[in-house]
C-alpha cells in the first residue's frame, strides 16, 4: 500500500510499452487492416464491373443472334419467291410453247385439209366431166367447157 | 485460528520489496535475535514492517516484474502479428489481434476528434496490458505465492493492478501527456486561461480579477481529480477483487462443507471477474481517451 519508486518504475515501464507500440505495432497492423480493406473494395468493384461486362455481352450475343435469325428468315423468304417466280415462268413458257405447239399443228391439220379438199375437188369435176362425157356420148371438150367445169369445181 | 488468517491475509498482500532500511532500524532475525543497521543498507525487505520502514526507497519487485512481464508478453504478441500481417487473409492469432485493434481504433475515432498519433496505440497499450494485469486475479490465489515460496521468496503478490503504485503510476503518466498536449495544443496562455478563466467567467476585469483564485482552485482540484480517480478506480476494484478471492480461499481451509462452498463461490465470482476485469480495463481506457481529447479541444 505504500508510494514509493515502484511509481516511477511503472511510469517509465509504461512509457517504453507506448513508446514500442506507437512505433512498431499500430502502424503496421493498422497499416495492413486499412490496405486490405482498400484491396477488398477494389475487388468488389472489379466483381462488379465484370459482372455488369457480362451482362452487356449477353444482352449484345442475344441481340446479334436475334439480328442473324432475321436475316436467316428474310433470305429464305427472298429464296420462296425466287423459286415460285422461277416455277411460274416455268409454267408460262410451257404453256406458251404448248400452245404454239398446238396452233401449229391446227395449221397443218387445216392445211392437210384444205390439200384433200382441193384434190377431192379435182376429182369430182374430173369425174363429173367424165360422167357428163360418158352421158352425152361424146367427149366433151374440155377445153370448151373448161370454164363451166372450173366454176362446177368451185361450187362444191 | 484468527492469528492465521490474519497471517495468511497480510501475508497475501505484502509485496516483495526490494529497498533502502535506514541506519539504526533493527533488523529481526528467524530465530529472534536482533541486528541493528549501523547504515543505511539496500536489502530485501523480510516482512511488511521492513517494507514500511524502507518508505519511498522501495521498489516492489513483484509488481514491477510481473507488469514488465505480461507487458513485454503482450507487446511481443502484438509486435510479431504486426509483422505478420499483410494484405492476404489473416488467420488464427493475427484475426483476433485486428479485432483487438480494430476496437480500439473505431472507439478512439467516436471519442478522440483531434489527430494524434499517440492517442490509438496509448489506448491499445492500455487496454491489453490492464486487462493482462487484471487477468492475473483470476489465477487461484495461492497458486503462484506456492511456487515461488517453494523456490525460497517469501512475498509474491501476482496481480500489479492490485498495487496502488502501478495504476497510480500509469494514471500520472496519462496525466503529464495530458499537461503535455494542454500546453502543446493552446499555448501556455491557453492552458492557464482554461485554470483561471472558468467555470467563473465575467466581462468585468475588477470582478474577473477576484475570481481568478477562485477558479483556480476549483479547476486545480478538478484537473488534479483525473488522474487520481483513474489510478484508484482500478486500484480499488481490482483490490477488492483480489480481498474477495483471498478470503474465499480461507473457506477452503474450514471443513469439507465450507470447503464446498468456496469452490462454487470461488467459480462464481471468477466468472464475474471475468466481467470486471474486462470492464475496468476498457473504463482506464476510455477516460484516458476522453482525457487527452479534452486536453486537444481548443476553446
Amino acid at each position: 500500500m505504500n508510494i514509493n519508486l515502484t511509481l516511477i518504475g511503472q511510469i517509465i515501464t509504461f512509457a517504453i510499452f507506448v513508446a514500442f507500440c506507437m512505433k512498431f505495432v499500430w502502424p503496421h497492423l493498422l497499416g495492413a487492416m486499412q490496405e486490405r480493406e482498400k484491396k477488398i473494395a477494389d475487388g468488389l468493384d472489379a466483381a462488379n464491373r465484370a459482372a455488369r461486362d457480362l451482362e452487356l455481352a449477353q444482352k449484345e450475343a442475344a441481340g446479334k443472334l436475334r439480328e442473324a435469325k432475321e436475316q436467316a428468315a428474310e433470305i429464305i423468304e427472298q429464296a420462296n419467291k425466287r423459286a415460285n417466280q422461277i416455277v411460274d415462268d416455268a409454267k408460262e413458257t410451257a404453256r406458251t410453247e404448248g400452245e404454239r405447239i398446238v396452233a401449229a399443228a391446227q395449221g397443218e391439220i387445216e392445211q392437210e385439209a384444205n390439200r384433200a379438199k382441193e384434190a377431192l375437188r379435182k376429182q369430182v369435176s374430173e369425174l363429173a366431166v367424165a360422167g357428163a362425157a360418158k352421158i352425152l356420148g361424146k367427149s366433151v371438150d374440155a377445153s370448151a367447157h373448161d370454164e363451166l367445169l372450173n366454176t362446177l369445181a368451185e361450187e362444191l | 485460528m484468527a492469528g492465521n488468517s490474519q497471517e495468511y491475509i497480510s501475508h497475501h498482500l505484502t509485496n516483495l520489496t526490494y529497498g533502502k532500511l535506514p541506519a539504526g532500524y533493527v533488523r529481526q532475525n528467524e530465530d529472534g535475535s536482533t541486528v541493528e543497521l549501523t547504515e543505511a543498507t539496500w536489502t530485501m525487505a523480510h516482512g511488511g514492517e521492513e517494507a514500511a520502514a524502507m518508505g519511498f526507497n522501495a521498489v516492489h519487485v513483484d509488481s514491477l516484474g510481473w507488469s514488465f512481464g505480461l507487458g513485454a508478453l503482450i507487446m511481443f504478441l502484438f509486435w510479431r502479428m504486426a509483422k505478420k500481417a499483410s494484405t492476404g487473409v489473416p488467420s488464427g492469432m493475427l484475426n483476433f489481434v485486428e479485432m483487438i485493434v480494430e476496437f480500439i481504433d473505431n472507439t478512439v475515432k467516436e471519442s478522440f476528434h483531434g489527430r494524434s498519433k499517440i492517442v490509438a496505440p496509448l489506448a491499445l497499450t492500455i487496454f491489453t496490458w490492464v486487462f493482462m494485469m487484471n487477468f492475473m486475479d483470476l489465477i487461484p490465489v495461492d497458486v503462484l505465492p506456492a511456487i515461488f515460496g517453494a523456490m525460497g521468496v517469501g512475498y509474491m503478490k501476482v496481480v500489479p493492478s492490485t498495487d496502488v503504485n502501478v495504476t497510480l503510476g500509469m494514471a500520472l503518466f496519462v496525466f503529464a501527456l495530458m499537461i503535455f498536449y494542454s500546453i502543446k495544443i493552446k499555448g501556455i496562455g491557453g492552458f492557464v486561461g482554461e485554470l483561471t478563466l472558468h467555470p467563473f467567467n465575467v466581462k468585468n476585469p475588477v470582478v474577473q480579477a477576484l475570481f481568478i483564485p477562485v477558479n483556480f482552485f476549483l479547476e486545480s482540484i478538478a484537473l488534479i481529480a483525473k488522474p487520481i480517480s483513474l489510478g484508484l478506480r482500478l486500484f480499488g476494484n481490482m483490490y477488492a477483487g483480489e480481498m474477495i478471492f483471498i478470503l474465499i480461499a480461507l473457506m477452503f481451509s474450514a471443513g469439507a462443507a465450507l470447503g464446498l462452498m468456496a469452490g462454487v463461490l470461488q467459480w462464481a465470482w471468477a466468472v464475474f471477474h471475468i466481467l470486471v476485469i474486462t470492464l475496468q480495463a476498457f473504463i482506464f481506457m476510455m477516460l484516458t481517451i476522453v482525457y487527452l481529447s479534452m486536453a486537444h479541444e481548443d476553446h
